[in-house]
Parts: structure tokens; sequence; C-alpha cells
């Protein structure tokens, strides 16, 4: 794997370009990792898959954890790894233990031997031995070590113990690493800000995951927490992160520097019925006149559940190229939610990943236009703009 | 008439033909999958496209309690509804009235039942049906019958044929959209040649632009079943399609194509790959197996669908009944082997070597030589020799 920044807007952020073998082309940083479930997105089939766009959609990420009650490591392996398994061969895979939609770690039963998580499976509780076996019969482009995350209200004992955990596991699953694939050291620290320093000192890989976030700080201590860590890694390396899945989430994640990102977000608007709108023409006025209905629906998304759309047979975003928008209309969406079928679904996944990657790519726009930090502004202003005119309106 | 049906080569009785429908020219013997909602479950139009298929069928009854068929009408019909540039067939309604209403009641007027959307007593006529059917703008519309089950018996059965005939003027009268949609009436009559024959003649008599053959595929034993497909295919005209409705297994299609029937419908394959069954030229093979786990061969090795050439055993059974994707994927696997066999059925009309393609078909399935009876009867009186794949 080939990582490099390529420009920096003022601050931390940056832009840069990652290159995996499975790739054919090189992939722009900061870039969405699309989430999947054992592998295939969860909604979008595989030749649905390539009509988003590219190569924007093409990194992946899954947790081994996805295959506990699944084909054997001996299987995987003689298939030939993930990629042969799941028939995306020219998709770049990223594997990390947490998966923030069904895989959440589960402090209070992780030990020393292992890190536990709750699954669809039940709990589970993971050695590195164990999680070693599962990537190297996986054989991802990049993969993160196990890592034992801790909330932001842990105390600072818990913290140590998480820290020194990690670091413990790191060394355990560098001594198994298999040949190829990119590893990506665990960051961990919760809310202790020395901590967090200490862990990122010591460790020095081909990248860093940063775990702990997304489990309960808030959006004001955030900043500082990724600061503690970013500010201690080396430039040149990239850094992923899980758990920032919100657009403002985002935003916090990138000016601290972070390159890599998933998100459960996408996944909680799909099975909502919810549809993303918000405007990624960075140039657009704030308009007051915008008509809001009063079934949930904001600048940010729409409801495709309420009534109002029965008859709507205009797309979901006017101009939007992707398979849903250029097909299907909201009054049918609306019909397909409105009686469970499943279809709904997948068309809602294309949509809102289509929707999502243009953010990202508006995003990487600023940040090579050098005004990240105002467009970071003007999006969390303009969001919280509306909610100040729908109080005054009331 | 809004319907050319054009014979390209036959064996007995058996036939292959283009049928061309104002939206699409599709070729007979076809199967039609069921999109129940308005939709195939888990499907896009454009995988179903690239799976070719030709026509698809809609559920009146589900489409009209939701999201009605006034809504239809005023969005521009089903087919820019869902966006399906091809064929569209919408049945009258009758079948799931019976099927899902136990207090449905069926009188000469119509069948009154109680709306389980919302329990308003609602009455289905022949012409509210067609009225709907009208506003829905599927290519084919069914009039509609006074539907039996083939297990009753007495003269419920009689009655049942004759309202069946008297529905079908009313809905040729009701029919707004001649020239467009094509009203195809259904042949009743339960398990007796007599009254199936009198139904018959009569449909025959209002000279309609094709023929279904219901009633069938409710329960009753195989061998009733092939000799009233058989019965009536000998009797429609040779000239206009024959639809059996509600039909079903691969092995039943092969059966009732090589009797001279043309077009089938059935929830099967896409609901049986909901519960984790792929159809395979063996019969079908169960991914939720235990057997599966690790079975790291795929579905169908002589299958070229995107899922046969691209997956696992072993990886489906991990999907399977747990994620949606699992219940996509054999979805498309199972309708990509039927619109095969439809194709396989057609083509091998066409170019002359259908005794040998059911052969081969049944050799695959049966491959002890253990062809049930009422295939070899049935194969028999189509005039095809199966004599090499059966041992007895």
């Amino acid at each position: 794997m080939k990582f490099a920044v390529k420009a920096l807007s003022s601050g931390k952020a940056r832009a840069g370009v990652v290159h995996l073998g499975s790739c054919p082309s090189s992939i722009e940083t900061p870039c969405l990792l699309l989430s999947t479930r054992k592998g295939l997105p969860i909604f979008i089939s595989p030749d649905l898959l390539s009509s988003l766009p590219s190569p924007d959609s093409n990194l992946l990420q899954f947790s081994p954890l996805h295959f506990s009650e699944g084909p054997s490591p001996k299987t995987i392996s003689s298939i030939g790894g993930l990629h042969q398994m799941v028939g995306l061969h020219e998709y770049g895979f990223a594997a990390v233990a947490r998966d923030s939609i069904q895989c959440l770690p589960e402090c209070g039963s992780t030990n020393k031997t292992g890190a536990s998580f709750e699954t669809p499976c039940g709990r589970r509780l993971i050695k590195p031995v164990e999680y070693m076996e599962m990537i190297t019969s996986m054989k991802p482009n990049l993969w993160a070590t196990l890592a034992d995350e801790v909330p932001a209200w842990a105390n600072n004992k818990r913290n140590k113990t998480s820290v020194d955990r990690t670091v413990k596991w790191l060394d355990e699953c560098i001594a198994r690493s298999p040949a190829g694939g990119a590893v990506f050291g665990s960051i961990v620290g919760g809310s202790n800000i020395e901590e967090r320093k200490r862990c990122a000192q010591e460790i020095i890989y081909a990248g860093y995951w940063i775990g702990g976030f997304g489990l309960g700080e808030s959006m004001e201590e955030r900043p500082s927490l990724l600061n503690a860590v970013t500010d201690n890694l080396p430039k040149d390396w990239p850094r992923m992160i899980c758990g920032l899945g919100l657009p403002e989430e985002v935003l916090q994640g990138v000016a601290a520097g972070v390159d890599l990102f998933d998100s459960a977000y996408i996944y909680h608007l799909t099975i909502g019925g919810f549809a993303l709108t918000f405007p990624l023409d960075r140039t657009e006025k704030i308009d007051y006149n915008y008509q809001l209905s009063d079934q949930g629906s904001d600048r940010t998304k729409i409801n495709l559940r309420a009534t109002v759309y029965r008859k709507d047979a205009t797309p979901i975003v006017e101009d939007c190229c992707c398979y849903t928008c250029q097909n299907h209309t909201k009054a049918y969406i609306n019909h397909l939610l409105n009686v469970h079928e499943m279809l709904a679904q997948i068309l809602l996944e294309i949509h809102n990943t289509h929707h999502y990657l243009g953010f990202f790519r508006s995003i990487r726009e600023a940040i090579k236009e050098g005004c990240f930090e105002q467009f970071q502004k003007k999006f969390v202003q303009s969001r919280r703009e509306h909610l100040a005119a729908d109080v005054v309106s009331v | 008439m809004a319907l050319r049906f054009e014979v390209l080569g036959r064996f007995n009785r058996a036939r292959a033909a283009q049928l061309t429908l104002p939206h699409f020219a599709c070729q007979t013997p076809l199967f039609m999958p069921v999109g129940t909602q308005g939709t195939i479950k888990g499907l896009t139009t454009d995988q179903l496209e690239e799976i070719g298929c030709q026509i698809i069928l809609g559920n009146t009854y589900h489409l009209a309690l939701r999201p009605t068929s006034e809504l239809i009408d005023e969005l521009g019909g089903l087919h820019k509804f869902m966006n399906w540039p091809r064929a569209l067939l919408t049945d009258s309604g009758g079948f799931q009235m019976v099927s899902l209403l136990h207090l449905a009641d069926i009188t000469e007027k119509g069948v009154t039942f109680q709306s389980p959307v919302d329990g308003k007593p609602m009455l289905l006529t022949p012409e509210e049906s067609i009225q709907i059917q009208n506003r829905i703008g599927a290519d084919i519309i069914m009039a509609l019958d006074d539907v039996v089950r083939t297990t009753i018996t007495g003269p419920r059965i009689e009655e049942a044929m004759y309202r069946t005939l008297r529905w079908v003027d009313r809905c040729i009268a009701a029919h707004k959209r001649p020239h467009e949609q094509n009203l195809f009436g259904i042949v009743q009559g339960g398990l007796d040649p007599v009254l199936r024959d009198i139904c018959v003649r009569g449909l025959v008599d209002r000279n309609l632009p094709g023929y279904a053959i219901g009633g069938l595929a409710g329960g009753e034993d195989k061998d009733s079943f092939w000799r009233v497909v058989a019965q009536c295919t000998a009797a429609l005209p040779e000239d206009k399609p024959r639809y059996v409705m509600g039909v079903g297994y691969p092995l039943d299609i092969v059966v009732c194509s090589a009797l001279g029937a043309d077009m089938y419908d059935c929830v099967y394959p896409t609901r049986t790959a909901r519960f984790g069954t792929a159809l395979v030229p063996e019969g079908v093979l169960k991914l939720k197996h235990n057997a599966m786990v690790n079975d790291t061969r795929p579905i169908d090795p002589t299958c070229a669908c995107m899922v046969c050439k691209n997956y696992t055993r072993a990886y489906i059974h991990c999907l399977v009944t747990k994620d949606a994707m699992g219940s996509q994927l054999l979805s498309y696997h199972n309708l990509y082997y039927m619109l095969q066999l439809s194709r396989n059925l057609h083509s091998s009309i066409v170019e002359g070597r259908f005794p040998e393609f059911v052969c081969d078909f049944l050799q695959k399935m049966f491959p002890k030589g253990d062809v049930p009876e009422w295939v070899c009867n049935a194969m028999d009186v189509a005039g095809i020799d199966i004599s090499s794949c059966c041992s007895s």
C-alpha cells in the first residue's frame, strides 16, 4: 500500500492519495470506507456496486467477526481470500475488528486475553491469535491491529489498561502478520489526553487506526482528543478512524488530520427510510424560502415514508446521477417503503452512498483549494441556521 | 386485440413462438416472475433485464390496496411507476381473494370481502377488476373468474364454471382499452373434463386475444393436473397464446410445454430463494444445510449467472436467512435459472431438438431413471419418447 499527502489546507486537514494493490486506480483522501456485512454492502448487490462513482466507492470495510459463524479460515484460504470469496477483485478491503453497525466493542467484558464485542452471533471474545488467523486467511489490503477500546467516561486506570493491552496486542498481531497487507497500528486512550499521547508515541507503523471514538465523547471534547493523537503521529502515514459517521463528525476528523473514515450513517439513514438531500454545491447560498415538510425533513435529508411523497414523480435529488435518481421517483420509493419491500433499502443505500461520497469529494476540493476551515464552518453554520429558521417560523 | 402470436417452430404439440405485446416482443415458452407489489423482491429492473426477463406479473389485489390503481394511473401507469420498459401482466385479483381471505363471499355480483388494510367492506366485481386493470395499464389483463380449489367436489365447480363465462362477458363489456391491453379469459371447470370442455368452447366463442388455464396448481394430484392441461391445450386455438396460471416447478413447465402451453407464472423461485433453496438441474439445493458451510463449489457449475460465476456455496450459506444479500443473490440465481429454462425450451423447439432437450432435462433430474409415472404418461400423450431416461 502506498500513501502520500498531496495538499494541506491551513491547519491540519490534508488531501492525499492511497494506492492499493488490488484497485486499478488510486483513491483520494479524505475518503469514506463503505460499510459491508460479510464483505458485501448490506443491500447493494455486487453488480449494482459498479454504478457508484469510481474509484471513490472502491474501498470497503469489514470486520473479521462477521465470519465467526461462517466458512472457516481454512475454507476462506482455499477460496483465495476475501476478494475472491465475494467476487470483488478490483476493490480494496480494510479489516477492523470493530464495525460501527453490528460489532460494537464491549469493554466491560474485554480482558487480558482478548477484546470483547457484541455481535449478531452474541458476545464474542477475540484473541490476537484468532484475529490474526482470520486476517491471514482473508488477505485484506489493510488491517488494524486488535485494540481494547474504552468510551470517553472510562476512568484513568481503565484507560491506562486499555493502552497497555493495545500495545501488547499490537506486538502479538504483528508477530503473526501475513506477507502483504498494510498494518495499521491501533491507538486508544479514552478521554485521557496523556494516555492518547503515550499510545501514539509507542506505536510506529505503516498507518494508524484511531480507536475509542464514537463511543460517547461529546462534540466539544472530541477535537482536543483527536489532536492529542494526530499531533503525535508522523505526517506521512495515513490515519484511519471508526465511529465518526455524521457529516459534522467527519469534518472534525478531517480538521484533525484523519484520512480514512468508516460510517454507520448511511446504514441508519437507509433503514429509517431517509434519503440524503443536503446541497453538495459549495457555492450555493443559504435559501430561507425552502419549504419544509413537517415530517422529519430538514435541509439534510427527507423521510420517504412521509405521505407527502405519495405522488411525487421527481427523483430524490434533481440532478443526482446515482442509479436510484436516474431510474426511480420518490413516489415509487414511498410505495416500496409502505409495503415493506426490500428494493426500497437497495435504492436508498445506493443514493445515500452516492451522496455521501459526493460530500467527501467536496471536502477534498475544499482542502485542495486551501479553504477547508471555511468549508467546515459554513457547513456547520448552515445546518444550525436552518434549525434556527425553523424555530422562528413555528 | 393488441398482440401478435407467431409460431416459429413445433414438435408435435409443443410450440415456440414470438408473442408481440405493446411493450415487448417476447419469446415463448416463457416464465413470468411475480412482482406482487410492483417489484420483484430484492431485484432492480436493470437486473431483471440483464437476466432476460420478458414479462412481469403484478397482483391487482395488492396494488389496488397500495398504492391504489388511481394513483398508479395518475402517475402514468405501472410501467412508468416502476420503470419497467418491458411487458406486464396483471391478474384479476380473484385468486388472492380466495386464497387470502377466509371471509370472502362470492355471489353473482362479485366477490365481497373485508379490506385487510382498514377493515372496510369491499366488493370486487368483474367491472371493477377490469377498471382497476385498465388504470394499471398492463399489456395483458385477466378476466375475473370464479376460482374454486381443485380439491373441492360437487355442484360448486359447475356453478363456478358457468359464472366464469357470464363474468367474462361483463369483463369484455367493461374493458375500455382493448387496443392497448389484451384481455385473457380463464378456463375453469375443476378436474371435470365435461365442464372444462364447455368452458373452453364458451371462451373460444368470445374470440379473446389469449386464454389461460386456471384453477390448477392448488394441491390436486399430478395425474389430474396434466390431464386437464392436455385437454385444454388440445381444444384451445392454435394461433393464440395459452397461459397455465400458477405453474410452477421446472418439471411442470417442461411437461406443460410439451403438451402445448406457452406461458407460466409462479412465486416459487423467489419464495424458495428467501428460504435458502436454490434451483439446480438436479432439483433443489438447500443452502441452509450444514453440509454447505465449507463447500467451495458454485451453486450450479453449469449456470452462467453472476452468482454462480462469482460465489461459492460456502459464502452463500453464511448469508442465507441472515442477511438481505443472501435473499437477493439466491433470487437472482433462481430467476436466472427459470428464464434460462424458458430460453432453452424456445430454442430447442425452434432448432428441432426438443425431445433431446427433454430427455437431457429428465436425466439430470432423475439420474437413477425414476421419472414419475405422471410425467411418463404426459410425455406419451405429447408424443415424446423418454424411454432412454426411464429405468422401468
